[in-house]
């Protein structure tokens, strides 16, 4: 066991930790077991290296963000809440304008808690699913990045666990421990969310997640923001500003593939560019295909009692729901569907709270759009002529309305023959997979980069590219 | 939609029944789309009416062609829930006296198991991989042991009254305390806690017998019912056939061989007369198995099983049963003479116990039947042995004194055919008599007993001459029906089950009845209550006054 002392020096905080007893010893309790947790299921073979990282000390403009060498297991992760708003009321449902709680209401605890257990569930999965990508990193500063981003993870679990141990009681004490007890991938305790059980052992594969299925993540992070519940509300919003850098991460990363492949096709006049140990933009497309279509999925079904429930309760309501809505009983409102009757696609009327979920992919989908509008000025600045797609919202999906039946990427219904016919047209194949890993080389060196990955525009905190972000 | 209760696993929609030497396996894999409404989806292996249909004959045709089996195991074919329990949705929107029957089939069904597992040295293994919520609980609960798969998520739960305002309907609270004494302030724990309760702390409440991890689950159920079908010991290999009931009906007239069912919905009463064998019925275990489900014993009683059910279910408003019988009763007494003795050698006779057995069955079923029930006694009538137990499970008897008019009474009314609270139907009728009951068993096997001494003795309500009998039961019957269905339902149901408590008189008395109240309180179906509401874009309002 690692010994640990609780102290406002080892975790930064602005929850009044040293005057909270309570929370201390439940610290105490869970703090070891978190640290043991890190070493067997954290990231493999780095541990004891200095990584430049940034670490949060306060939520002020000066504190967020202190950029320093650190090992990993010595990170401070600390427990922040964004301030708070004077005289916040609740956004959305059926107690939108009344005072927010800053105490957990007894008839919502339970939806609340696995809310939160839910949400807490992914943070150290995604560590866990990333454990072994250091071994293949393609540079020192994306090796540095992978290390941010776990770290974030952990920190987020810690936000997740100040929320279950301060306001839940002995049921949210165990709900904490058992967050370091499941094991993604493994079948006898699973993570709670099958996508999180899948590993990510190449790094196309990682900045896909980070850009799509980490986005899914900003927008439940956006939906439970407008929590009536105030220490969630507020525990949300500031995990925003560390999933920015996460969604940075994947975004520019897809964005220097695309980069290094354009300028490999321009200088050889050709599409092919695998000879030169890069990724054409047709697996590239495919990638996008397979990780956008089962980030979808993460939404849940088109339409929820679950997500009315949750919305009525004022438990989560829709992402801005208090900057961008007027209705926000919306109790009256109606969504339309597009469902499968007899074998056509036809419109369907649904209440507006059985509808938040598609209401909070609509805004994906719009976020996703910006993104790959990015990648595709970048081919045109390489005077590429070719476009890069996302996939309809019908194609490929497991969860909810459409996954009974299939549907080509431009969202036409098709039969099984024809899906099973084309779908390695569409989505990875082995053969796709086996190539990309075949290109998982480590690269080390300060400065250089792995042959299918351009180098970034600039460093990390205004530093070169050359800096030596890991100290192998 | 007229509902049928027929079925045979060939045709089975949403079960598997596979039977692997002594070890049956009934896998629950529901059919979203193929309930018995449309209007619904059975989602998560969550159940309607056609499940439990399929359920119920499954575990018949056990017992009846499948008697060397020791263990069922029941599993679910859905890979993330065992089941949910009833469809809330199809709860929703069903009629109160549909919710009621729906209720009240599905606890028979559930007590069937348990009949099964005393009586006929069957061992359920409930399987238990992934959500066991609600009925899929109580489900799990009439079994004789629960497996739960220990993943981190897989919970059992009681849901109902956290999430839906009403209660478990299916024994589930009664099960969780009386039969597998979990203890009451933790079952209290238990049944608010909508996400139910997982892993170890399943098995140290006593919710579920062992937690085995997702990979070796498989294995440990097989495991288990390996070893119980090596304990037990049972070595029959002859079977028979359950052939399908035929019935023809056509004007509300519903002919089956030995039973007629004729509904009289403007006088909203229904009469079912059951015909005595025609012939004398075979005597020896090898002729009686040879006729199989022609038995006498064991087809009139299928029949009028039937009847029952779809007079509950299809004929909600007639709200009076009238029994009479005919035919030679010496042909019922000399067949359940044979199968009787049949029973009482060092090997019983498995066929002849199951007819009994399925015998008592039935007639439980008429006990928790909601309708008024009367039994009419009259020249050439055959109520003797079995039949004889509808006089007494009848709310009121008429007998016209005739000189053809008798009842015979007959070593079967003693204990082979005891009502849900243990008692015979007449120990029940005799409860603080003693001295009558015995004076009544002393002529068990003194054949004929004429109206005047069926009087003196009590075993009939009323013996009416033929100037006063046919006018006397007109008045009688239009008054009964006359009266408030709900107040017969509710009197009915406490005067008929007098003395001790069972689990089952529990569960169809302070279970059922606390739950047909919440069922009609706007609390749970009312248009601001939990049940109402579930699933819909409003929340619940109460009504907080305690009743």
């Amino acid at each position: 066991m690692v010994a640990f002392s609780i102290s406002h020096d080892r975790i930064p905080n602005n929850v009044h930790l040293s005057d909270d007893k309570r929370l201390q010893r439940a610290l105490e309790m869970w703090q070891p077991n978190f640290l043991n947790w890190w070493l067997d299921m954290g990231p493999q073979g780095f541990q004891e290296k200095d990584i430049y990282l940034r670490t949060a000390t306060s939520v002020d403009s000066d504190g967020w963000a202190v950029f320093d060498y650190v090992k990993m297991p010595e990170y401070r992760w600390g427990i922040f809440l964004s301030p708070p708003e004077k005289n916040r009321t609740i956004p959305g449902g059926d107690f939108a304008g009344d005072p927010v709680w800053n105490e957990v209401p007894g008839e919502f605890r339970a939806s609340l808690r696995r809310l939160i257990v839910t949400q807490a569930d992914t943070e150290p999965a995604s560590v866990e699913q990333q454990r072994r990508l250091g071994e293949t990193c393609p540079s020192l500063y994306d090796l540095r990045n992978l290390f941010q981003v776990n770290v974030e993870e952990g920190r987020h679990l810690w936000a997740m666990v100040y929320l279950l141990q301060t306001y839940f009681g002995r049921d949210g004490r165990e709900e904490a421990e058992a967050l370091l007890n499941r094991r993604s991938g493994n079948i006898d305790k699973p993570r709670i969310l099958s996508t999180f059980n899948e590993p990510i052992d190449e790094w196309l594969s990682l900045f896909m997640f980070t850009n799509f299925t980490d986005r899914d993540g900003k927008f439940q992070l956006l939906a439970l923001a407008e929590s009536a519940f105030e220490p969630l509300s507020r525990t949300c919003r500031f995990m925003l500003t560390e999933e920015a850098h996460h969604l940075f991460v994947g975004q520019t990363g897809i964005q220097r593939v695309i980069r290094k492949t354009a300028e490999l096709m321009n200088e050889h006049d050709c599409d092919d560019v695998r000879p030169f140990e890069a990724i054409p933009l047709s697996i590239i497309q495919r990638y996008i295909n397979f990780w956008y279509s089962s980030s979808l999925d993460l939404f849940g079904s088109e339409q929820s009692s679950n997500a009315a429930t949750y919305f009525a309760a004022g438990l989560k309501a829709r992402a801005h729901e208090a900057r961008d809505y007027e209705d926000h009983a919306a109790k009256t409102g109606h969504y339309d569907l597009e469902v499968l009757k007899n074998g056509q696609l036809v419109k369907e009327s649904i209440p507006l709270r059985n509808a938040m979920n598609e209401i909070l992919r609509d805004d994906y989908i719009k976020d996703n759009e910006k993104g790959l509008n990015k990648w595709n000025i970048e081919l045109q600045k390489h005077h590429i002529q070719h476009t890069l797609y996302l996939p309809h919202r019908r194609f490929n999906r497991t969860v909810g309305l459409y996954s009974d039946h299939h549907f080509d990427p431009q969202g036409h219904l098709i039969s099984k023959d024809q899906w099973e016919e084309s779908k390695t047209h569409w989505l990875p194949s082995k053969e796709d997979r086996a190539f990309v890993k075949s290109l998982m080389k480590p690269v080390t060196e300060r400065g250089h980069y792995a042959s299918w990955i351009a180098p970034p525009l600039k460093g990390i905190n205004a530093l070169p590219n050359d800096f030596e972000y890991v100290k192998i | 939609m007229f509902i049928q209760f027929q079925t045979h696993p060939d045709a089975y929609r949403h079960w598997r029944l596979k039977i692997e030497s002594q070890i049956a396996r009934l896998v629950l894999d529901v059919k979203e789309d193929e309930g018995l409404y449309k209007d619904y989806k059975l989602k998560l292996n969550s159940y309607d009416l056609s499940v439990d249909i399929e359920l119920a004959d499954a575990i018949s045709r056990i017992r009846f062609e499948h008697p060397e089996v020791k263990v069922v195991v029941i599993s679910s074919g859905n890979e993330r829930a065992f089941s949910a329990g009833a469809n809330i949705f199809m709860l929703g929107q069903s009629s109160h006296e549909f919710k009621v029957n729906f209720c009240k089939f599905t606890n028979e069904t559930r007590l069937y198991m348990e009949d099964a597992s005393l009586h006929s040295g069957i061992h359920f293994i409930c399987a238990a991989s992934g959500t066991t919520a609600g009925g899929g609980y109580e489900l799990a609960l009439a079994c004789d042991e629960i497996i739960l798969v220990d993943d981190g998520n897989s919970a059992v739960s009681l849901p109902e009254v956290p999430l839906l305002g009403v209660l478990p309907g299916t024994g589930g609270l009664t099960r969780v305390v009386d039969k597998r004494k979990v203890r009451k302030d933790l079952a209290d724990v238990f049944c608010t806690i909508s996400e139910g309760i997982k892993g170890e702390r399943a098995v140290s409440w006593n919710l579920v017998d062992t937690v085995v991890s997702k990979s070796h689950f498989q294995d440990a159920v097989e495991k288990r019912a390996q070893e119980v079908a090596g304990q037990t010991d049972k070595s029959i290999k002859k079977d028979i056939q359950l052939a399908p009931i035929i019935c023809q009906s056509s004007n509300n007239l519903f002919q089956y061989d030995y039973v007629h069912l004729e509904i009289d919905i403007e006088k909203r009463l229904a009469t079912i007369t059951i015909e005595a064998p025609r012939t004398p019925q075979p005597e020896t275990a090898e002729e009686i198995s040879q006729l199989g489900s022609e038995l006498w014993a064991l087809k009139a009683f299928r029949e009028l099983d039937e009847a029952i059910l779809k007079l509950r279910f299809n004929f909600c408003d007639i709200g009076l049963i009238i029994f009479k019988t005919k035919g030679n009763p010496a042909h019922i007494l000399d067949a359940e003479k044979s199968l009787l003795q049949l029973t009482k050698t060092s090997q019983p006779f498995w066929f002849a116990k199951e007819v009994l057995l399925h015998m008592k069955r039935v007639l439980k079923r008429i006990d928790v039947t909601s309708r008024s029930l009367v039994t009419l006694i009259e020249p050439h009538s055959a109520f003797a042995g079995s039949l004889a137990e509808l006089v007494f499970a009848a709310d009121r008897s008429y007998m016209l004194s005739h000189s053809e008019s008798f009842i015979q009474l007959s070593n079967i009314s003693h204990e082979t055919l005891p009502m849900g609270n243990g008692l015979s139907r007449l120990e029940a009728r005799y409860y603080g008599a003693p001295d009558m009951l015995e004076n009544v068993r002393h002529r068990f096997s003194e054949g004929p007993i004429d109206a005047k001494t069926c009087q003196t003795l009590g075993l009939v309500t009323f013996v009416l001459d033929e100037i006063d009998y046919e006018d006397e039961v007109r008045l009688f019957l239009e008054e009964r029906t006359s009266l408030s269905p709900d107040a017969l339902t509710g009197m009915e149901a406490n005067l008929r089950f007098i003395g001790p408590e069972t689990l089952e008189t529990k569960i169809f008395s302070r279970l059922s009845a606390w739950q047909n109240w919440v069922f009609i309180r706007d609390n749970a179906t009312g248009p601001t209550g939990a049940l109402s509401n579930y699933g819909k874009p409003t929340r619940p309002q109460f009504d907080f006054t305690r009743c």
